[in-house]
């Protein structure tokens, strides 16, 4: 007793095709199924009717590894609150629904095929600053520098980020600045992250604007599509530490 | 040469596995010392390539460019943060003895011996102990986040098969967050030029010219381009190859082919048929499955797993009373009970599978009833312990386990086999080394839990900086030989015609199901003889239909997501053959490789330490493979059989 879908599909050849919405019709769909389950399906008779299969980046399919990621009836991963497209399951859908399906829309992510986007921009934000530079071998005993318990935690809640891009998927102003933000206030938490805090955090926010991201305007719906859930207040942080390094 | 009985031939020992002689403590001291120096105006002349960006290969490629080489990366996802040990949960062993718990660099190595059930190489454990303990300080200068108690010092938790509390962890995302300290070192070194990354391309072929690993084809998996890299080593850091059972609780894109066509081109593959399954996975729900969720072992700490007494008992578990239900693992192990080591608990529950008692979909489930836990404990008390796995098991199934008990069954989990390296991490092709996963290293039969991180970072951080640069002291290796690469190119790109022109009837991944579950029932949980020469003709006859059959859509020269998958698909056909005649000729059980006709009068996995106490290593012939085999010696640590009665 399966389900039956329509799906309505961006398909796009390349960079350079305009692309458009293309509609598919599913039957037989698993409740049981995962959302990238379901194209699996769909991608097998596709190919074996000598279409194309729909592209889409996907790897680890447990939540993770931040590689999936589509906007699903118009949310970022879907109306599942904390929730990758991968974990995202069918039973959530009604028998006979419509679905869009569509790549993240940001200008730093270019649309590579259909809905498989270029997100190297995150990385670039990363190499601007990132990090705590300390080549292997050189470090200290892990116990010379105590943390205090709360710290370390706050900080794990931040470097939880999965680098999937719902957060600029989801902004009407295309803003990386809660992808940024986690990766500042989980180092400026930390002792280890001291000395480099103040460059880190020009460093970076000035990468994220030379990638054509957008401003934030506290509209918030980029916490509220993470599926990690990373708290709105790492962008106050981030501010913060910027505004005191640039003085 | 004498003639074996299935198919191969066995060649010279491996006599020398290039370890330092005298006492185990000072090895790596000793090889450290004696390995050349490159100086730093030469690093620069010298390049490597580094291939996957796991623990392994991430923390080898920033490691190798703050060194000074000229270091290229690269992986098949979009970013390097992306590689699958991003999804370990648990934590990872260091032998700090931070409690004072009597823990020691010894015991860390008697016990990761012992756990491998004395099938890894003393001296490359010893010094994975060793350097365990500055992997935490590494890690924790980089600001990986691990668990804290009030005082600011680090949390440590125990895990199976210790009885010390060394594992450190961060909550239970440890990989993901010793994976990212790894990327943002190696995005450091990106930024500061040592290291040129190249995400999405996948390593096709390698290049050996002159009896030297020198390169690497790959395939831009955006623009279907075919690019050569040269480089004067090739480090192989591309994981595990769980994914030839198809189901796994690996990455959908993890694969052999690096590994395999290495082999290919000359590198032995060792014990290719240890394979570790886990036993708390969530079980299949239907054909469409693509992948299987690993549960936390610790579940079993308050769960009770058991089955219906009666087979094909259908009925909803609430009207099952309690005399007709068995609870098996307390039943045949009453001293462990539902805490039997991962390799007992899954072929339990294979059994009783097997006698038709199976509960859910196909029968291919035990229940982990928490009932008597939250009648005990209270249901808030299990919700502190357990529950976002509670939450992660119910996002999946759509089931409540706090109404409902969960439903597990056992999954392919990790490979311990791989490609045979030398002390040195060093394969047998000169110039290619191999870490992580990858390699065949350090667990022996079998890996015990948090040990996966350690030895990754190990490699990674600590081991490979230092021996690769004994190798490329003697470096630059030159021109390489034109022809080997256009000849490794040429056959790279005749491949992939031959799958895009196919235009058979079914799909790659419709073949890798079925491959898939051959290697699951024959060569999974239990193997025998019979079960084995059913898979050895059943691999090939298939593979055949595959090659003639397939059917791949689109073109080459663009992001082509079916044709990766096919040709992926066709090198687990081989590894799979591989992987049977070694179970097939190892006749005992060790580890991970049960075989039936080996146990002893209680079913329990029975060693024959006298004719199988060596690594196999195989090597690529037309004729079929030719086993190598290495002796282990055991000096320090004595050999004993598991019990857990």
């Amino acid at each position: 007793m399966g389900m039956n879908l329509t799906l309505k599909v961006w398909r796009q050849k390349g960079p350079e095709d305009k692309g458009r919405m293309v509609t598919y019709r599913v039957e037989d769909v698993s409740p049981d199924m995962s959302f990238l389950e379901m194209l699996d399906v769909l991608n097998e008779r596709l190919i074996l009717e000598g279409d194309d299969p729909i592209a889409f980046d996907h790897d680890c399919r447990e939540g993770i590894c931040g590689m999936c990621g589509m906007v699903i009836n118009g949310v970022a991963h879907g109306e599942q609150v904390a929730t990758t497209t991968c974990q995202l399951h069918m039973r959530h859908f009604e028998d006979n629904a419509v679905i869009t399906v569509e790549p993240w829309r940001a200008e730093p992510f270019p649309v590579v095929k259909d809905l498989v986007v270029d997100r190297s921009a995150f990385d670039r934000i990363i190499q601007a600053g990132g990090f705590v530079s300390v080549p292997a071998g050189s470090a200290p005993d892990a116990h010379s520098v105590p943390v205090k318990k709360d710290d370390a935690d706050d900080a794990f809640d931040a470097a939880t980020c999965i680098g999937c891009g719902a957060c600029v998927a989801a902004c009407p102003n295309g803003s990386a600045s809660l992808f940024t933000a986690a990766k500042i206030t989980h180092l400026a938490l930390l002792p280890q992250g001291q000395p480099e805090r103040d460059s880190r955090a020009v460093a970076m926010v000035e990468q994220m604007d030379a990638e054509g991201f957008g401003g934030c305007t506290n509209t918030g719906e980029c916490t509220a599509v993470c599926p990690k859930g990373i708290p709105l207040d790492t962008i106050a942080q981030m501010n913060r530490d910027y505004l005191r390094a640039a003085k | 040469m004498s003639t074996g009985y299935a198919g191969y031939t066995e060649g010279e020992p491996i006599r020398d596995t290039k370890a330092p002689d005298g006492p185990i403590e000072e090895r790596w001291e000793k090889r450290k010392f004696s390995a050349k120096l490159v100086n730093p105006a030469n690093k620069r002349k010298l390049n490597v390539i580094v291939v996957g960006t796991g623990l392994a290969g991430g923390s080898a490629a920033a490691t190798l460019g703050e060194l000074g080489y000229n270091v290229k990366s690269f992986c098949y996802q979009d970013t390097p943060r992306r590689a699958h040990s991003i999804a370990a949960q648990g934590g990872i062993n260091a032998a700090k003895n931070y409690r004072g718990d009597g823990d020691s660099v010894y015991r860390l190595f008697y016990d990761t011996v012992k756990g491998g059930d004395f099938r890894a190489r003393e001296s490359n454990v010893y010094r994975l102990a060793q350097v365990s303990v500055n992997i935490i300080d590494q890690a924790v200068a980089q600001g990986v986040p691990f668990a804290r108690e009030y005082g600011g010092l680090l949390d440590t938790r125990s895990f199976g098969g210790a009885q010390v509390s060394r594992t450190f962890y961060a909550r239970g995302q440890t990989g993901q967050q010793l994976l990212l300290g790894a990327y943002q070192a190696l995005e450091r070194q990106i930024a500061a030029g040592t290291v040129k990354m190249h995400t999405r391309h996948e390593m096709l072929d390698l290049i050996v010219s002159d009896g030297r690993a020198r390169g690497v084809i790959v395939r831009d998996m955006v623009t279907g381009e075919i690019e050569r890299h040269l480089a004067d080593a090739v480090v192989l850091a591309s994981g595990g190859y769980g994914n030839v059972f198809f189901l796994s609780t690996n990455a959908k894109g993890c694969n052999t082919t690096a590994i395999w066509r290495a082999h290919r081109r000359g590198a032995m593959f060792a014990n290719p048929c240890y394979t570790q399954i886990h036993p708390t996975c969530i079980p299949v729900s239907g054909d469409h499955q693509s992948k299987l969720t690993l549960m936390s072992e610790s579940l079993r700490n308050d769960g009770r797993v058991w089955v219906p007494l009666k087979a094909g008992d259908d009925r909803p578990v609430s009207q099952i009373p309690e005399d007709e239900r068995d609870y098996y693992l307390e039943r045949i192990y009453p001293a462990f009970g539902n805490l039997v080591p991962r390799d007992i608990a899954s072929r339990a529950a294979k059994n009783v599978c097997d006698e038709g008692r199976g509960v859910g979909p196909g029968g291919l489930g035990v229940y982990l009833d928490f009932a008597d836990a939250i009648r005990r404990l209270g249901r808030d008390a299990v919700e502190k312990k357990y529950g976002n796995l509670f939450e992660m098991y119910e996002r999946i199934t759509g089931e409540d386990p706090y109404t409902q008990p969960m439903r597990i069954y056992p999954a392919v989990h990790y490979t311990m086999g791989g490609l045979w390296v030398d002390y040195d991490l060093q394969s047998t092709i000169p110039g290619l080394f191999v870490i992580g996963e990858a390699n065949f290293s350090d667990h022996g039969a079998n890996r015990l839990g948090a040990s996966a991180l350690m030895q990754g970072l190990s490699d990674g951080y600590f081991v490979l900086p230092t021996t690769i640069g004994d190798y490329l002291a003697n470096g630059p290796y030159g021109e390489v030989d034109e022809e080997a690469v256009t000849e490794a190119e040429a056959e790279v790109r005749q491949k992939i015609e031959k799958l895009l022109t196919n235009n058979g009837t079914r799909t790659a991944d419709s073949y890798h199901r079925e491959l898939g579950k051959i290697m699951w029932e024959y060569c999974g949980m239990e193997r025998t003889e019979e079960s084995l020469r059913k898979a050895l003709e059943r691999i090939p006859e298939l593979r055949e239909e595959f090659w003639q059959n397939v059917k791949v859509s689109g073109e080459a020269d663009e992001l082509n997501q079916a044709l990766e998958r096919a040709g992926r698909v066709g090198d687990f056909f081989d590894l799979a053959e591989l992987m049977c005649i070694d179970a097939l000729h190892r006749t005992e059980s060790c580890g991970g490789h049960f075989r039936a006709e080996s146990q002893d009068a209680d079913g329990e996995a029975l060693r024959d330490d006298e004719n199988f106490s060596y690594v196999a290593a195989w090597e690529y012939g037309e004729q079929g493979p030719i086993l190598h085999k290495e002796d282990l010696d055991y000096e320090y640590v004595k050999m004993s059989q598991r019990s857990y009665k």
